[in-house]
């Protein structure tokens, strides 16, 4: 272990922090999903993945990082709008595993669709250049796109804290993971509620896509990694919980990045070690019983 | 059309009890039905894979993501024994189907805790945890290239040496352990321990509350469904002579979900069913483009959304034999 300095340590946890917050932007978004409309969202990979081309795309047609960075999200959203419309709710009613499978299937199917028009070939994404460079934060030079991933993040999880909290809608909203039923007979579309929330966590998949495409790559087959990771964050989590997904989405980050610091082979088992604990230990998750605003 | 429609249903009923034999017969002219003979080969051996899954998803009821991690391990278990220690096929095979049930125990061990939606992404988690292991242990498993030199040239049956390497010859081996394992599960589903895991599937609060044990019987049947897997598996690296990582990976996981929808979950033919559908799609749309997934993926979607049942559980419900 010689070589490994304390400077070192705290800028692995830092790495890991910034790797842990897509972690967190997907695991919310697959939780919030999940609270509401108990569907398991195996398409969450895939909705991440199109996030990364659209940001190809649009910043090919514009030029501007930032007007993708809004952009995606926006596009992206519209997806899981139509998608919840035309696929999703036919299928209400009909048990657990129906929804899953069918998002299972569209992640095939957006997977292929994007290799039709961007290609097999993975794509790069330069990190805008505003945002190139690294910064000193005390223990070492730090990636400044990193750190913007981070206060983006940051920022987009106190904006849904509020609007969950804060606003009419998240009373609805809350209400709605409680009991649609009571909610539904209070005199509130509950089918609407479904609709942006579906939109919403898909939202959130594109622009952890968009956001990670400078520091993972673009390619077709991105989300499949990227969806066993979020699962096991939920798992870890609590299924449904929101604090769970943004405490346990940053653990599991820096876990990763620390095994990849001491013994890099065990970096991708680390996680799923993690997750057995807790399995063994707390089967409900870190924040499982909470519900899904705990 | 109602005249077919009976005549179906009697032959089905006539079928029903012997449907092993029947199952059986249909196999032996099988490969004459096919384009050519590997394709029937791979419809036996992931029509066996699927059947195996079958018994955790269509029997029990329980959506497993992860059984890519007992046919790989089947495959890796029977290849590793031949090419590195250099065991008799017999033994591989066995090796393969013992290493997928040690497998099956533990994570049906562990993600049997979970109940209801977090299986899937239990096992799914699970499944790639294995993956990985196998892919970092390049001395033993060639990681990423795979595993080589899994030769199986001849077997030895008596006096006579069949020639593996004949198709023919390939196809009739790999169906005398399907029929034998089609046998065992008819058994295993006609027995008591069978009804309990419907039981399960059709209402899991009441099967408790007649005072069975629950989550051991998931347990068994998980297991069960781990060594058919591995069985397959085991068959698939003879029938390659390679083990590709592939077989370990989410997409295999995925693969067998679709096939057991695709030709009717908790069917007894239905894997089979779904498994030649799906080839027969790969094979033929990967001719014209080689985006044969958006195809196969579309078409999932469909049966998702209005034919649950699959093609033969939706022709038993025609004919009046609801599966």
């Amino acid at each position: 272990m010689t070589g490994i300095t304390l400077d070192l340590l705290l800028l692995q946890v830092f790495t890991g922090l910034a790797l842990g917050t897509i972690f967190v932007l997907l695991a919310v978004g697959l939780s919030l999903i999940f609270g509401l409309l108990t569907v398991v969202n195996f398409a969450h990979g895939a909705f991440f993945m199109v996030g990364a081309y659209m940001g190809v795309y649009l910043l090919g047609v514009t030029g501007s990082f930032w007007f993708s960075l809004v952009g995606v999200p926006l596009v992206v959203g519209v997806l899981g709008l139509v998608v919840e419309r035309a696929l999703i709710r036919p299928l209400y009613g009909r048990g657990l595993d129906y929804p899953l499978l069918l998002t299972f299937g569209l992640g095939y199917v957006l997977v292929d669709l994007i290799r039709i028009g961007f290609g097999i070939e993975g794509r790069t994404f330069s990190t805008p250049a505003a945002l190139q460079g690294s910064v000193d934060i005390g223990v070492g030079h730090f990636p400044l796109y990193r750190l913007f991933v981070m206060a983006v993040t940051a920022l987009l999880l106190l904006a849904l804290w509020w609007l969950i909290e804060g606003t009419r809608y998240g009373l609805i909203i809350r209400a709605g993971a409680r009991d649609p039923d009571i909610v539904r007979v209070l005199g509130v579309d509950v089918s609407r509620v479904w609709l942006l929330v579906f939109a919403l966590g898909t939202a959130l998949a594109g622009l952890a896509g968009i956001l990670a495409a400078p520091m993972r790559g673009v390619y077709p087959e991105m989300g499949i990694p990227v969806l066993i990771e979020a699962f096991v964050v939920t798992v870890v989590g609590g299924m449904g919980s929101l604090r769970g997904a943004v405490v346990a989405g940053l653990l599991i980050g820096m876990v990763v990045s620390l095994t990849s610091l001491v013994a890099p082979p065990m970096a991708n088992i680390s996680m799923f070690v993690v997750m057995a604990l807790v399995l063994l230990l707390r089967p409900s998750g870190l924040f499982g019983r909470a519900g899904l605003m705990g | 059309m109602s005249a077919l429609r009976t005549a179906l249903g009697r032959v089905v009923a006539l079928c029903g009890p012997h449907r092993v034999a029947v199952m059986i017969v249909f196999f032996v002219v099988f490969p004459w039905l096919m384009p050519y003979k590997a394709l029937a080969i791979n419809v036996l051996i992931l029509g066996l894979f699927a059947v195996g899954f079958n018994i955790v998803f269509g029997y029990t009821g329980l959506l497993s993501f992860g059984h890519a991690a007992f046919f790989g391990l089947g495959a890796y278990g029977c290849g590793i024994a031949i090419a590195r220690y250099g065991l008799p096929w017999p033994l591989a095979l066995g090796a393969g189907v013992l290493l997928a049930g040690v497998g099956a125990v533990l994570i049906g061990g562990l993600s049997i805790r979970r109940r209801g939606i977090y299986f899937a992404m239990v096992t799914l988690a699970l499944a790639q945890l294995v993956y990985y292991i196998f892919y970092q242990a390049e001395p033993i498993t060639g990681g990423e290239n795979g595993l080589r030199g899994v030769d199986v040239r001849t077997i030895a049956l008596g006096p006579v040496a069949l020639d593996f390497l004949a198709p023919t010859v390939k196809y009739y081996f790999v169906l005398v352990f399907v029929s034998l394992a089609l046998w065992c599960l008819s058994r295993v589903l006609e027995s008591p321990f069978g009804a309990v895991l419907e039981a399960i599937r059709e209402n899991e609060t009441r099967a408790r509350a007649c005072g069975f044990d629950v989550d051991g019987t998931k347990l068994a049947a998980f297991v069960l469904s781990g060594l058919f897997c591995g069985l397959a598996g085991g068959l698939k690296a003879m029938h390659l002579s390679i083990v590709p990582t592939e077989v370990l990976h989410y997409q295999t996981s995925g693969l067998v979900v679709i096939m057991a929808l695709l030709g009717g979950m908790g069917t007894f033919f239905g894997p089979f069913v779904g498994a030649a559908v799906f080839l027969l799609i790969e094979d033929q749309v990967s001719l014209v483009t080689a985006q044969w997934q958006l195809v196969a993926g579309s078409l999932f979607m469909v049966f998702v959304l209005f034919f649950p049942n699959g093609i033969w559980g939706s022709l038993l419900q025609w004919v009046g034999r609801a599966p």
